[in-house]
């Protein structure tokens, strides 16, 4: 009996995460792939390769997101340091606090940044950020610091400290302590965080086209170019092909990179290597300036009415305008709605996914692995245009569904969910399983004793992550029919930014500062679920 | 033979009534979906009257802009996502045409119709709005000299004052280019004069309204906009203002007129034909303007006082056939590219 359920469960463990990938990614994704590679599809992508302007364009797209990357990677690790080291509760605080870009409108946070360069001197003169490529990075850097700060900060904070311990009174330096000692156990969460920075760059959206300016392409902007402006489908299908392959060869990789066994026991008091105090202290304010300003810019502009501050628009998200099918308010709530499923989805699938690649046989595990990722290097129109044509008939005509836009986020928080999870199960010492094992805990046990509360360190970062990466999202929930009444609050947004007057852009700043009030305590919220289960090894 | 030809007026009658309550009878109770893009607004208390009318409830469904709305409504050709699309406008009538989205039908109301705005003479699709793409300027900042023609806008004294958006990306972006082509002898030149004169180019309106012009704290006086949006800077002005800060330039207007068309493949046609004799009639056009911004199709509805007052159109805007645009617009756009980013 109790084996019959344990099979069920394995059983399970392995389907439920298959069927919801293979029907709501791979099908669709295929579909267009398809298209891509049909009779004209061929032609479509041999002038591609024959196009200096598109192979420009790749190679643009590949080196800004790795300079993206290795950037974001720099300026963010020695705050996921200061987080490892940080109490629990502060810990806590900070990691949902960093989640707030996720949120922020481009447009807006363009706006913010544009200012800045101007009262630093920076908009003209030989020194010109507006529309250039380091706009661009910067914006990737803001965007994407929670990535590491969260995703290695966490997996530090539980890295036992006692191999340091041993290291120092050996002789080691501090400095050679941690490069010897520490980093080599941190690399499968760089790596992590590393292949979601690089995804995220490779396919943003409005960043590229707004801080870098019209004319800047990446192949992203080139599906939406071919796809919606030019309605050229086999050339936007063939380019989404190209980025299906551009993007797995990158997952496979960075996983390859990532699969390396730190060892994690038990929560440490104190977290293992350190870098020194004042070189942090440096770091940390100057991208707390950079994280600050366009916050304190949205602030300011969310108060400042009839020539003097108060309330009035945020009173105002309460009444519907013309601009909007609902008021914004009914727009909060129902991002709030999407957020919450889209995370539960999120956690499930990608909670039982991430088991998989763990423990499961050797090519499921890779192809979990890579399948469940790549939704976030996938551009939004390509599994938008994939659903519109792939589920289109019943049972399974999803196209106006309400479900389909839970779904659509819950892909992207899927793989943050995995990307997050893995690298802390993998970091399990397998003596410790081993050892439970042997005293006679059968495989279940195990894994609820075990891998569970280990795991649920990543699994509260990365549904700390997908509630975000949901309650923000804007591409893929425009592209997508929906009807009016399940206006989310980011399209509310750039709605209100879509009309002149200043009653408009009051309202759309105040809403933006709900968002960042929302997003930030529900990360909190999500993450004191693991308060208890740290201390419980 | 009295006898008979009563019969036959009898039974004829009854055929007749019976046809007619069939009629009604088959809409009743039907439900018909309008795809849309995210700029549709609509009262609900409008829509709430086709129903009482009709007996026929309409469920919305929007996506993005109208460029999105038509590659999605191309890629499911035949198993379409709606009923009646509404939305689609004159820069990309042709694209939906020519992929043979729309079935005909003639609206009631379609004599009714301001002259000029009905482009598809096999009435594929119904023109229900129309507005103006323009150069809008902030009255305060201009220079001593205030542009009145398009060649202005090349003036030195003008110079690094005129911010657009990139056809590549935004409708009011393209809707400016096909205005420089449809009103200046030789738009190319144009443009390289334009550039010479320090125009900037934003992705999309919102960079350009509110990250370069004036009213978001830029330092340009000139944007491409629209000509309801003095309007708009009067009704949502943060303290109240009597008169508008930004006035249109009456000779750089596009025309956009956006249509409805029943889609082909519908399951209920005749619904979707009421709808579309709906939004011709005074209920629905009068919800027009203050919901969405633009003007109504029939002639002599009654607009808002704020319309009266400060939205302007322009008396001879520039306007492009469909398929004249439609075969262009690729090449256009490239040349564009060309003479801009160079």
């Amino acid at each position: 009996m109790k084996s019959a359920t344990s099979t069920v469960a394995r059983v399970a463990t392995v389907v439920v995460p298959a069927v919801f990938l293979s029907l709501f990614f791979v099908f669709p994704a295929a579909t267009v792939v398809a298209t891509g590679l049909g009779a004209d599809g061929i032609g479509a992508l041999g002038d591609l390769a024959g196009s200096s302007r598109q192979r420009n364009i790749l190679w643009f797209t590949v080196w800004q997101a790795a300079i993206s990357t290795a950037l974001t990677v720099l300026v963010a690790f020695p705050a996921a340091s200061l987080v490892a080291r940080l109490p629990e509760r502060r810990r806590r605080l900070v990691r949902a606090m960093v989640t707030v870009p996720f949120v922020l409108p481009t447009v807006v946070v363009a706006g913010a940044f544009e200012g800045l360069f101007q009262r630093l001197g920076l908009d003209s003169g030989t020194i010109r950020l507006r529309h250039t490529v380091w706009a661009i990075l910067l914006a990737h850097v803001f965007f994407n610091y929670a990535v590491v700060v969260r995703t290695v900060g966490s997996f530090w904070a539980g890295l036992d400290s006692r191999l340091e311990d041993q290291a120092r009174v050996l002789g080691a330096t501090r400095w050679r302590t941690f490069r010897e000692v520490t980093l080599p156990r941190l690399r499968p969460a760089v790596w992590s965080a590393s292949a979601i920075v690089f995804l995220f760059s490779f396919t943003s959206f409005g960043i590229v086209l707004i801080l870098g300016g019209p004319h800047r392409a990446t192949l992203e902007t080139e599906i939406y170019r071919y796809a919606v402006t030019r309605t050229n489908l086999t050339t936007a299908a063939a380019l989404a092909t190209v980025q299906l392959v551009a993007v797995s060869a990158m997952v496979v990789m960075t996983t390859r990179l990532e699969r390396r066994r730190g060892v994690v026991t038990r929560s440490p008091r104190r977290p293992a290597g350190t870098i020194p105090g004042r070189w942090i202290a440096a770091n940390v304010t100057v991208a707390a300036v950079l994280l600050a300003a366009p916050i304190a810019t949205l602030l300011e502009r969310s108060l400042a009415n009839n020539g003097g501050y108060g309330f009035d628009h945020y009173r105002a998200l309460g009444h519907r305008v013309r601009q909007l099918p609902a008021p914004a308010t009914t727009a909060l709530w129902n991002s709030l709605v999407f957020a919450v499923v889209a995370t539960a989805i999120a956690v499930l699938i990608g909670g039982l996914a991430s088991l998989v690649v763990v423990h499961g046989r050797h090519g499921l595990a890779r192809i979990f692995d890579l399948g469940l990722t790549l939704p976030l290097g996938t551009s939004a129109v390509t599994i938008g245009f994939g659903i519109l044509i792939a589920l289109d008939q019943p049972p399974v005509d999803l196209r106006t569904s309400w479900w389909i836009i839970p779904i659509a986020h819950a892909l992207v928080g899927t793989a943050f969910v995995v990307r997050t999870m893995v690298p802390v199960l993998r970091s399990i010492d397998p003596h410790l399983r081993e050892a439970a094992a042997v005293l006679g805990a059968p495989p279940g046990r195990v894994r609820r004793e075990i891998d569970l509360p280990i795991g649920l360190r990543g699994l509260v970062v990365g549904a700390g992550f997908a509630f975000a990466v949901s309650l923000g999202e804007f591409g893929a929930t425009s592209f997508l029919p929906r009807r009016p009444e399940n206006l989310t609050a980011p399209i509310a947004l750039f709605r209100l930014l879509s009309t002149p007057g200043d009653l408009l852009r009051g309202q759309a700043m105040a809403l933006a500062v709900v968002l960042m009030v929302m997003v930030a305590s529900a990360v909190l919220l999500i993450e004191s679920f693991r308060g208890g289960s740290e201390g419980s090894l | 033979m009295k006898l008979r030809l009563l019969a036959l007026v009898i039974a004829s009658t009854l055929v007749a009534a019976a046809c007619g309550s069939d009629d009604t009878a088959s809409i009743d109770g039907t439900t018909i979906t309008v795809l849309t893009h995210d700029s549709f607004a609509v009262s609900d208390s409008v829509l709430a009257e086709f129903t009482a009318q009709t007996g026929v409830v309409v469920e919305l469904l929007s996506s993005g802009d109208a460029g999105t709305m038509v590659s999605h409504a191309i890629v499911t050709s035949g198993n379409p996502l709606g009923d009646v699309m509404f939305g689609i406008d004159n820069t990309f009538l042709q694209r939906g045409l020519d992929a043979d989205l729309f079935e005909p039908y003639t609206a009631t109301g379609l004599g009714t119709v301001v002259p000029g705005l009905d482009l598809d003479p096999d009435h594929r699709v119904t023109p229900i709005d129309f507005g103006d793409v323009c150069v809008n300027y902030w009255v305060d900042a201009a220079p001593d000299f205030t542009a009145t023609t398009l060649e202005d806008l090349t003036n030195p004294i003008l110079a690094d004052q005129l911010v657009v958006e990139s056809p590549e990306a935004s409708s009011p972006g393209l809707a400016f280019l096909l205005a420089t082509i449809a009103g200046t002898d030789d738009w190319e030149q144009y443009w390289e004069d334009l550039v010479a004169n320090g125009v900037s180019v934003t992705s999309g309106w919102e960079d350009a309204y509110y990250g370069e012009f004036i009213a978001g704290g830029g330092d340009r006086s000139y944007v491409v906009s629209y000509a309801s949006s003095p309007a708009a800077e009067v009704i949502f002005a943060d303290p109240p203002v009597d008169a508008a800060p930004t006035r249109v330039l009456l000779d750089s207007c596009f025309r956009q007129i956006e249509f409805a068309g029943i889609m082909r493949g519908t399951e209920s046609p005749q619904a979707a034909q009421a709808f579309i004799d709906f939004m011709l009639t005074p209920t629905f056009q009068e919800d027009i303007p203050g919901n969405m911004f633009v003007f109504p199709a029939v002639v002599d509805t009654v607009l808002p006082p704020e319309f009266v007052e400060f939205a302007q159109l322009s008396d001879n805007p520039h306007i492009l056939d469909p398929a004249e645009i439609e075969a262009n617009r690729n090449e256009w756009v490239d040349r564009w590219v060309e003479i801009v980013h160079g």
